[in-house]
């Protein structure tokens, strides 16, 4: 064997040595158990705390309000679509900052206004600008949670 | 973010929201361009060697210690460019196997230890022997740890350097071909991207690579023999153009093949590809990487095919024609990848391109990694000068 | 006695031939070519496998979907990275497409189009198809995206490098780097509710139903109803990426 080779190849077996036994070391565990990714990253996702906490938890407490949407056109909705994500109001009832309380035009104007995308046997929709202007909020006449039931 | 904001102004038609940035800017178009002159200058290397092309001698060493000088930059760009630059050996560790990406680490490694340092250590070993034994001080420390304590100078052992060295190049063609290959199937097999999705794809990254590498060697050999005030070999240079000019030739013939296939078959990207060209791509494509960047050229290294004008008139136009070349492939990386992201996947509208001078994908940075192999070279040729090799009668 | 010799090595030849050209003919026959129809091709029957159902003709584009999933997700609240969006689509009576979807369409959305030019508009919610040959999964050179047994397509935060070739691979525009963490982000299908039982958080608030999700695996579970009552469409289909997306009322705009 040439003296070149005598000393390249060992050189090559130590290298490959080498990155074989760093590789060892760098791979992270749980890498591969179901396919080519890290397992517990799964898990590691899995463990991520929800924000929106869901309407049955809502209504665990407040069975009132749930009962009256159950009677109304406004059935179909979670309580958190017009009121924000609960999951801290849950862990601590006292908490309500990011809860909203909404009923303005523009808010209820997010589904209600007229769209001519909008298929009307999906949605009812009026003109926000033009509908019973002496009034300032929605709510001023219509309960959120029992639309039709109108104030005088 | 604010930029961000200024570049929502700037959207034309519709674009999915998250592609408001481009997500591949200045320093994924210098990867592919510097991995392209490593390939191209040893290619050229290798036509001397292998192929036996005897008047391209003066430009050999020349060729692999630039190939080596821009390969050890050639990384760089890629990893300074990543979130977690940090985790970038996660892709030597566990590589996807269906990732064309996931060969980087592998075949960046392969072709810098075996392939390019193995065939310069067995073409200087002998300079290096004799080396570390005229010098003095330090130097004559680097040359024998450089030899690597084979000091064996018999005609036997020589006679092996000769042929392991052969054995090298001849494996090292496909794998500079293999070296810039994937950068081209990188692009070629996203689907997604109808730019960037032709079977062609490869093929003209690794003949617009051998262009430019081709080029830059031109260009360094003429700048090196100025610098030493020495004779540039004439011969030399007239092959190297005209090897220049055939590469072209095929290169444009590529291009334009998958242009005129693009245009004819007219599928659903076609529009949007269009408007792209015709507007936002024009100066680049047209004018930088097409007319300047291959036509003329083409045109003054084929003229030298029908008559040859003489030396005093040759030389400045070598030199234009590989200054332009330079440019004209860069532009060519950059409308592939800048352009390639410029419209929506949707096809229904444009996004703008904003790159600043500072920071770590600014104008500087790109300036940066693309001078420093040039530093790097400067450096190489003072360690290892190809014209201060022993000749063969030297003991 | 030359021409028998021959006669046998032709004759063996085109017995070996046949015998070759049979046994490709029955095996073509035997396993016939299954175009899966919809991505019926479940990894493992036991577990859930996660589809997902949007109905144009419910969606309202009030955007309470793209808003809850970046309150729900903690997505960086500018204009430019959703994990879910909305976009309007308004074909006039000139035959002029015009798409929008302005902030993602998180705060509701308005036409400024004029009623009489309108020929049709709808809109169309958008998020992660969850593909089943995801291109995405198919490029990340290190395995940082991945396709969960469950059938949903995650990223792995913690091993991403930000290379964002999985950003430049995803037909759908669906991902996008975090501005903060530097690795790739995109909708998760809330793997986190979904493993707590709740549903994710577009899901949970859509105030018409327009968007229903639910186990491919399970025989006449939603899915399987909401396939058989719709007419289906995936978005790009041509690419193959066997999108779990499935859109009732797709019009042929929609890109």
């Amino acid at each position: 064997m040439p003296p070149q080779l005598k000393t390249l190849l060992p050189l090559m077996v130590v290298f490959i040595g080498l990155f074989i036994l760093a590789r060892h070391f760098l791979i992270p565990e749980s890498f591969g158990k179901y396919g080519h990714y890290r397992a517990n990253s799964m898990d590691e996702i899995a463990a991520i705390p929800a924000n929106y906490a869901g309407k049955a938890k809502c209504v665990e407490c407040h069975e009132p309000e749930a009962t009256k949407l159950d009677s109304d056109l406004h059935s179909g909705l979670t309580c958190e679509v017009c009121h924000g994500p609960g999951a801290q109001h849950i862990l601590d009832p006292k908490i309500k900052g990011t809860l909203l309380k909404p009923g303005s035009r523009e808010f209820c104007g997010t589904c209600h206004s007229l769209n001519p995308a909008r298929k009307t046997e999906v949605i009812n929709q009026i003109d926000t600008k033009e509908h019973h202007p002496e009034k300032s909020n929605c709510i001023d006449c219509h309960n959120p949670h029992a639309v039709w039931e109108l104030k005088e | 973010m604010e930029h961000l904001y200024e570049m929502l102004s700037k959207v034309d038609g519709y674009i999915y929201p998250n592609e408001i940035e481009l997500n591949w800017s200045i320093l994924i178009v210098l990867y592919p361009y510097i991995t392209g002159l490593v390939a191209g200058a040893f290619i050229l290397a290798s036509l001397e060697r292998v192929f036996k092309i005897e008047v391209l001698k003066p430009t050999y060493h020349l060729a692999l210690l630039t190939a080596l000088a821009f390969l050890l930059v050639a990384a760089m760009p890629l990893v300074s460019h990543l979130g977690h630059p940090l985790r970038s050996y996660e892709i030597m560790t566990t590589p996807q196997p269906q990732s064309a990406m996931a060969i980087f680490g592998f075949i960046y490694l392969w072709y810098l230890m075996v392939v390019l340092l193995l065939e310069i250590w067995f073409d200087y070993r002998r300079d290096l022997v004799l080396w570390s034994k005229e010098k003095k001080g330090v130097l004559r420390i680097i040359y024998k740890i450089l030899s690597l304590g084979v000091t064996d100078l018999s005609k036997k052992t020589l006679a092996w350097d000769e042929k392991l060295g052969y054995f090298i190049t001849v494996v090292g063609i496909p794998s500079a071909f293999l070296l810039h290959g994937y950068v081209g199937f990188i692009f070629g097999s996203i689907k997604a991207n109808p730019w960037w999705s032709t079977v062609l794809m490869p093929v003209i990254f690794l003949f617009s690579a051998m262009v430019s590498g081709i080029a830059l060697v031109m260009f360094l050999y003429m700048i090196v023999s100025w610098i030493r005030k020495v004779k540039i070999d004439m011969p030399c240079l007239d092959e190297v153009g005209k090897f220049l000019f055939y590469v072209l030739v095929l290169d444009f013939t590529l291009e334009s093949l998958d242009q005129v296939h693009r245009i004819y078959e007219a599928e659903e990207s076609f529009e949007i590809l269009h408007l792209l060209v015709t507007g936002k791509l024009t100066y680049t494509l047209f004018i930088f990487q097409g007319l300047l960047g291959t036509i003329v050229p083409i045109i003054t290294l084929g003229i030298f095919r029908i008559h040859k004008p003489k030396e005093s008139i040759r030389k400045p136009l070598y030199l234009m024609s590989s200054l332009l070349v330079l440019m004209g492939i860069f532009f060519m990386r950059w409308n592939v990848v800048v352009g390639g992201q410029l419209f929506s996947k949707s096809f229904l509208g444009f996004t703008s391109f904003k790159i600043g001078m500072i920071g770590l994908e600014g104008y500087l940075m790109a300036a940066f990694w693309i001078i420093l192999p040039f530093i790097i070279l400067a450096f190489l040729l003072w360690l290892l000068p190809p014209w201060k090799k022993h000749s063969e009668e030297h003991i | 006695m030359g021409t028998e010799r021959i006669n046998a090595s032709r004759r063996n030849f085109l017995k070996k031939s046949a015998v070759l050209a049979g046994t490709m003919v029955a095996t073509s026959a035997a396993e016939p070519f299954n175009a899966v129809l919809f991505a019926a091709n479940q990894p493992d029957k036991a577990k859930p496998w996660y589809g997902i159902g949007i109905d144009i003709e419910k969606c309202i584009g009030c955007g309470y979907c793209a808003k809850a999933c970046k309150l729900e997700n903690d997505v960086p609240r500018e204009p430019f990275f959703f994990r879910s969006w909305v976009e309007q689509y308004t074909i006039k009576n000139d035959g002029s497409l015009k798409v929008e979807s302005p902030n993602g369409g998180i705060d509701g959305q308005k036409q400024t189009v004029p009623e009489d030019e309108i020929f049709k508009t709808f809109f169309v919610p958008k998020m992660c198809n969850h593909c089943e040959k995801s291109p995405c999964v198919q490029v990340c050179p290190v395995g940082a995206t991945y396709d969960s047994p469950e059938g949903i397509v995650l990223v792995d935060e913690k091993y991403c490098i930000g290379c964002r070739y999985c950003i430049q691979a995803c037909p759908y525009g669906c991902r996008y780097i975090h501005p903060i963490k530097k690795t790739v982000d995109k909708c998760t299908l809330c793997y986190h509710r979904i493993k707590k039982g709740l549903a994710p958080a577009c899901f949970e608030v859509c105030p018409t139903g327009a968007r229903i999700y639910g186990d491919l695996n399970e025989k006449d579970g939603v899915m399987h109803k909401f396939l058989k009552e719709h007419n289906c469409h995936v978005l790009k289909p041509n690419l193959n990426t066997d999108s779990k997306l499935f859109y009732n009322g797709l019009s042929a705009e929609v890109r």
